[in-house]
């Protein structure tokens, strides 16, 4: 009990408190504005939180992430263009309702839904989180081993459309992480001699190049013309929420449970959460005709979904040490940065922390209410903003904050680097989830993978010989024989 | 499937040999079998296979959708910008410890905004304030040790 009281005093500083304020507003406006993504959000966040204390720190990324997976419905509704990726899902959906003169109703379903999927899944990170983590004690390399792999597995086969592609994906990944000096034998590994890099390619400038960068160059090569759908003003958004969730309590939750262990499957983010919500969604519906003709059911449920899979994502990340999205491997980053290594021994060793960071989490879910709503407000006025103007600025910002991680310019040739790498792998069809899972991982695989294996000496079974190993193990195997079963049913593709 | 893939298939098979190659040098961790090469050796087989696999599949696929080419341009494209920043950033980084930061964002900066179809007056003012509002952020408040150059003096 001290301990939650120890929290509720880390974050209930007027210091914490403006942090999270400020980054509601920043995570709004980044994720209103198309092209500007909630994960591009978090990756700029990095080289400012990097000067704060640790709570504030997280406590910035956490707030702004929420707020931008909502606000991102905003241009979904009203140009068609969805904000960051998981609003994608019901973008036309929104538009047609904006279109039908239901901008309020869809905008409205969009933050009342997201604050309640959002408050469902930062309760089971409250409930799973510390449960799991007491289990996760007694985990050897053997389990270990099988979660990483598990991750790998579930980034590849569940959230990726081509699986080659995604293992391509994965393996460059893998091969960055294993640059500089940190393995088993401790040898330099592909440093080409540079002092540099014998501490590896360094994480945060990686994320900045592949998540903003890279935007900032599709940007510039793409060019789109959005059209607004609606220029009148604005009624109350709040009209009928009640009734839409007395009407949909089964679509709520169902969006909410889904989204949440979709976001904590390691590597699939709010964004498929909230694809895999609307299929559900229109599936078991009373009227799946409506649906692609400007129906609120579908937002009611991937609105949901797509917001309680940041609190799923954040249980393997902070029990594991092993991302559940994009997102969490920044804050996975951020956290080893900040001396919170995360792992079970976090639950122990610092519960305080832990309590603090679900403290924020809930904070930034009832934030969401009065800011999106005044985001909603403010809505046509953001969306004039040119963004030709910003992006300069966020490639400036980028650079900087690359420089700022270890004060040199090694940090901004691997964003650099890493930006068009990114930008080439989304024109080809790769996947760039599974890169950073094979980067963040990595290592992490490397050690257990190899003590395993010496103490396994040469018997593979002794991989399947715990009980919990033996489960994470079988399962990814059911997990990799299922597209060739699937094939084997059907009869050769295509 | 997409042409570009035979080609980039072709180009993961030769990184994959480069790593097999250079991998067969990392020394073993005493009193094992294995060691440093042991991860780098499975990337290295695994890029090599998808590779190959990406290739195959581009120029089976090619046989008979040749005629079909490749998804319609939806969008305007315009390569050129997206160059522009890239050779921004890289006269950044050759060049801002030379010649400081005050120096270098401002006409890095423009040159983007040109690329991006700002207006000329626009794109100057913008790159001085830009660079200005960075510099309070991240060099005043955050303590950031961006570089001088010769303006060292004024320091």
């Amino acid at each position: 009990m001290d301990a939650v009281t120890t929290a509720f005093g880390l974050v209930f500083q007027p210091y914490v408190l403006l942090v999270i304020l400020l980054s509601a507003f920043y995570g709004l406006f980044v994720g209103a504005i198309p092209g500007l993504t909630a994960t591009m959000a978090t990756a700029l966040l990095v080289p400012v939180t990097f000067f704060m204390p640790p709570v504030p720190a997280v406590a910035a990324i956490v707030t702004a992430t929420a707020m931008a997976i909502f606000s991102g419905d905003i241009p979904a509704a009203l140009l068609r263009m969805p904000g960051t990726p998981a609003s994608a899902a019901y973008a036309d959906e929104a538009y047609l309702m904006t279109r039908r003169g239901q901008a309020e109703t869809a905008l409205g379903a969009g933050l009342v839904f997201s604050v309640l999927g959002g408050i469902f899944g930062v309760l089971v990170l409250i409930a799973a989180a510390p449960a799991l983590a007491e289990v996760a004690l007694n985990f050897s390399s053997f389990e270990y081993f099988w979660l990483v792999m598990l991750g790998f597995s579930c980034a590849i086969f569940i959230a990726g459309r081509d699986p080659l592609k995604g293992i391509v994906s994965l393996l460059i990944g893998l091969l960055i992480s294993v640059v500089g000096l940190e393995n088993p034998a401790g040898a330099p590994r592909y440093t080409f001699g540079n002092a540099e890099m014998m501490g590896g390619i360094p994480l945060i400038p990686l994320m900045i190049g592949m998540f903003a960068v890279s935007e900032i160059l599709r940007y510039a090569a793409v060019v789109a013309k959005p059209v607004m759908a609606t220029e009148r003003p604005f009624g109350n958004v709040f009209t009928g929420m009640w009734g839409l969730i007395r009407k949909y309590p089964m679509q709520l939750f169902r969006g909410s449970a889904l989204g949440t262990a979709v976001g904590a499957l390691p590597g699939a983010g709010a964004d498929i959460a909230a694809w895999m919500a609307y299929a559900t969604s229109k599936r078991f519906s009373k009227e799946p005709r409506k649906f692609g003709t400007g129906h609120v059911e579908g937002i009611v449920e991937s609105g949901a979904a797509n917001n309680s899979a940041l609190g799923g994502a954040w249980i393997p990340a902070l029990v594991f040490g092993i991302p559940g999205d994009s997102i969490t491997a920044i804050a996975i980053g951020v956290l080893y940065l900040k001396g919170m290594n995360p792992g079970p021994t976090l639950f122990v060793n610092n519960p305080q922390n832990i309590y603090a960071v679900f403290i924020v989490f809930m904070l930034a879910q009832l934030l969401m209410l009065p800011l999106g709503w005044m985001a909603i407000k403010a809505a046509k006025r953001i969306l004039r903003i040119p963004a030709n103007l910003l992006m300069p600025l966020i490639l400036l910002f980028c650079v900087v904050g690359s420089f700022a991680i270890n004060n040199t310019l090694f940090g901004v040739s691997v964003m650099l680097i890493a930006g068009i790498v990114g930008f080439c792998m989304e024109r080809w069809g790769f996947p760039v989830a599974p890169t950073i899972l094979g980067v963040v991982l990595g290592t992490m695989l490397e050690e257990h993978f190899f003590s395993s294996l010496v103490k396994a000496d040469g018997n593979f079974l002794v991989f399947f010989e715990r009980p919990i190993a033996g489960t994470l193990g079988v399962l990814c195997l059911l997990i990799w024989l299922w597209p060739l079963a699937r094939r084997l049913r059907t009869g050769p593709a295509r | 499937m997409r042409k570009v893939d035979r080609w980039v298939g072709a180009g993961l098979a030769l990184l994959a040999l480069a790593v097999l190659w250079s991998a067969r040098a990392f020394p073993d961790v005493p009193g094992q079998k294995l060691g440093a090469a042991f991860l780098p050796m499975i990337v290295g087989v695994g890029l090599l296979l998808c590779g190959i696999a990406l290739a195959v599949r581009s120029l089976k696929r090619g046989a008979y959708a040749e005629t079909e080419g490749e998804a319609p341009p939806e969008v305007e494209e315009h390569f050129g910008s997206a160059v522009v920043i890239v050779g921004a950033v890289l006269a950044y980084i050759l060049l801002s410890e030379r010649i400081g930061f005050l120096l270098i964002a401002p006409p890095c900066l423009a040159v983007v905004f040109l690329a991006l179809r700002v207006r000329w007056r626009t794109a100057v003012l913008a790159a001085l304030g830009g660079t200005l509002l960075v510099h309070l952020a991240f060099y005043k408040l955050l303590r950031v040790p961006l570089p001088w150059g010769p303006l060292t003096p004024f320091y």
